[in-house]
């Protein structure tokens, strides 16, 4: 810690602690860029933008609580498929459709949870497996509902607030992903910022010490456990609004297996590193898949493998520690 | 928070009963790790749990805080039976305890730590749209938990890095944010070199009155400066019970633990 942290008194301090630095400003300003720079990738960053958005949910679970999940995609894919049946079969309006979704999401991660909350490390992989490959199989056998392999078709989604069109440039997509990852975003903050956010931290940091103290560590991951499935669930909703398609790669295994790919090289448990995982990690895909379409997954594994030696907290986790050095000089 | 205010029936020396034990019994398979334990804290009481290694004192305290299910017994708080009750339920209504092998969260602070245990207790641990620093109360509270045990210096530095000694002041300094009526100390200078654990063992002796406690602890000079009473544990049983000087004069006592003082 700094020499000049022991000045303060104890709240200053803690207040200190949620305070927005410089670079997080910068960094918000520059997700406004590819509008103006890269206005042909403007759908490659919408995708970023929902991905980071499903990255954020898995963080609050896994970064901070320290729940593993291998089957979080399930409310990526129920958030997906309810915004895409709202628009077939009741109408297209989006904000609605993404609320409807959130919720959706959201309830049956609050039954999920009651099991969730009751198991840990290598158990708990395999429950969320198996609970992913199940929701994956149900919209795979439900092809009367959700088109099966060959996606749920006839989605139309009506303007943004009746002005804005989903443009085939992507403008009106990219704003719109980008809106709902900043508000979620700074929820999100508030969240981990917050007594809730601490005692995620406490059952992160010692399972057993949390009885002690009188907590109840599973009420507490059963309501982390419901928010992260109900903004899984807003990420697909957005996906499945501006891209007028659902398929079931949304609920894949893939995905599932991906986001906790993207935490792990952004860093767990730092709120942006979700952000910076899924961005690296989606535009290496553009990138390599571009070289060798068929392996793109090689390069992933290599960058994958290389960070986890060399930077076990992440890039961020890299990054903020040569910032730390950097500033100490 | 409970009814402890009702008279208890049992009393030793017209003190009330802060924490009692009833035909506790406990086993493994075939391994009897506590047998009818019968044992009686009045309030403001220091005790000392004693016995050679293996004696069952820790899977006692496992047995009073709920982290362990008795085959058999009653245990009471204030007169309350808790016997049923989680963990986290016991600690709420009063019964704390530290391990003898640090549980902290490495990864926070000690400011963090203590405030996270304080705002548990506040019941403010759900809140998740205010930020901590704004709960002014809770930190002071905590800070002044930190700042009693000597540990406001180091308040900002993570709990992995704090110094061994240090972590084992933090034990308690958790344990006491929990505003306990009874806390129970397993080894509290656990692994402290011997010329340190007086600071340990100055800081349980600057405890409230009011606060009932009950220590594990091997070192016989301290157990005999710091106990009213010593309770002797052997093979999962209550050997015997006394004052420091019927202890220290007990023949068979001499036999079974202080003969073989160094860890036997």
């Amino acid at each position: 810690m700094s020499p000049k942290a022991t000045t303060l008194t104890p709240q200053a301090y803690l207040l200190a602690q949620s305070r927005w630095h410089p670079l997080e400003i910068a960094f918000w300003l520059a997700t406004l860029l590819p509008f103006v720079l890269f206005p042909d990738y403007l759908s490659l960053a919408s995708q970023i933008a929902i991905t980071a958005l499903f990255a954020l949910s898995l963080d609050i679970i896994l970064g901070y609580a320290g729940i593993v999940s291998l089957g979080h995609a399930a409310f990526f894919g129920i958030g997906a498929y309810t915004a895409g049946l709202i628009s077939k079969f009741v109408w297209g309006e989006p904000l609605s459709g993404l609320v409807l979704a959130t919720a959706a999401a959201g309830i049956v991660g609050f039954a999920v949870s009651f099991i969730v909350s009751r198991f840990r490390h290598f158990t708990l992989i395999m429950i969320t497996l198996g609970l992913g490959l199940l929701a994956f199989e149900a919209a795979n056998r439900a092809h009367w509902l959700t088109g099966g392999s060959d996606g749920l078709q006839g989605v139309s989604i009506w303007p943004v607030l009746g002005l804005f069109h989903f443009d085939l440039y992507g403008y009106t997509a990219y704003a719109y992903s980008l809106a709902t990852l900043f508000v979620v975003f700074l929820g999100t903050r508030r969240l981990v910022n917050s007594p809730f956010g601490l005692a995620l931290r406490g059952i992160r940091e010692n399972w057993v010490r949390m009885p002690a103290i009188g907590a109840d560590s599973r009420a507490h991951i059963r309501k982390a456990y419901t928010i992260a499935a109900a903004i899984a669930g807003l990420a697909g909703a957005v996906l499945a609004q501006t891209t007028e398609n659902v398929s079931l790669e949304s609920i894949s295994f893939q995905r599932s297996a991906d986001v906790v790919v993207m935490l792990v090289l952004g860093g767990a448990g730092r709120l942006y590193g979700g952000l910076i995982g899924a961005t690296i990690f989606m535009l290496a895909r553009d990138q390599f898949s571009g070289i060798a379409p068929q392996f793109w997954y090689f390069w992933i594994g290599v960058l994958l493998v290389t960070v986890v030696m060399v930077l076990p907290n992440g890039i961020l986790g890299g990054l903020s520690a040569l910032y730390a050095r950097w500033r100490a000089k | 928070m409970t009814a402890t205010a009702h008279p208890a029936k049992d009393v030793i020396a017209n003190r009330a009963i802060a924490l009692a034990t009833h035909g506790l019994s406990k086993a493994f398979g075939s391994l009897t790790v506590a047998r009818d334990i019968e044992l009686n804290l009045p309030v403001g009481a220091r005790y000392a749990l004693i016995g050679p290694n293996g004696a069952g004192k820790t899977t006692l305290i496992n047995l009073m805080t709920g982290m362990l299910a008795p085959n058999a017994g009653q245990i009471l708080l204030g007169g309350d039976d808790i016997t049923a009750l989680g963990p986290q339920e016991r600690v709420r209504r009063g019964l704390a305890r530290t391990f003898q092998i640090n549980t902290l969260f490495a990864g926070l602070n000690a400011l963090e730590a203590v405030t996270l245990a304080v705002a548990e207790r506040r019941g403010l641990a759900g809140q998740f749209w205010r930020s901590v620093g704004s709960n002014s109360e809770a930190i002071d509270e905590a800070y002044e938990i930190l700042r009693k045990l000597k540990l406001g210096d180091d308040c900002y530095q993570v709990t992995r890095e704090l110094p061994y000694g240090r972590q084992r002041l933090l034990e308690i300094a958790l344990a006491l944010a929990t505003k306990p009526k009874v806390l129970l100390l397993d080894e509290p200078a656990a692994g402290v070199p011997q010329e340190e654990s007086g600071e340990v063992f100055e800081a349980v002796a600057g405890l409230s009155d009011d606060l009932t406690l009950l220590f594990i602890e091997h070192d016989m000079h301290v157990v005999f400066r710091f106990a009213s009473h010593i309770i002797v544990l052997v093979g999962g049983a209550i050997f015997t019970e006394g004052s420091p000087a019927e202890i220290a004069a007990d023949p068979g006592v001499r036999e079974v633990y202080l003969g073989k003082r160094k860890h036997g």
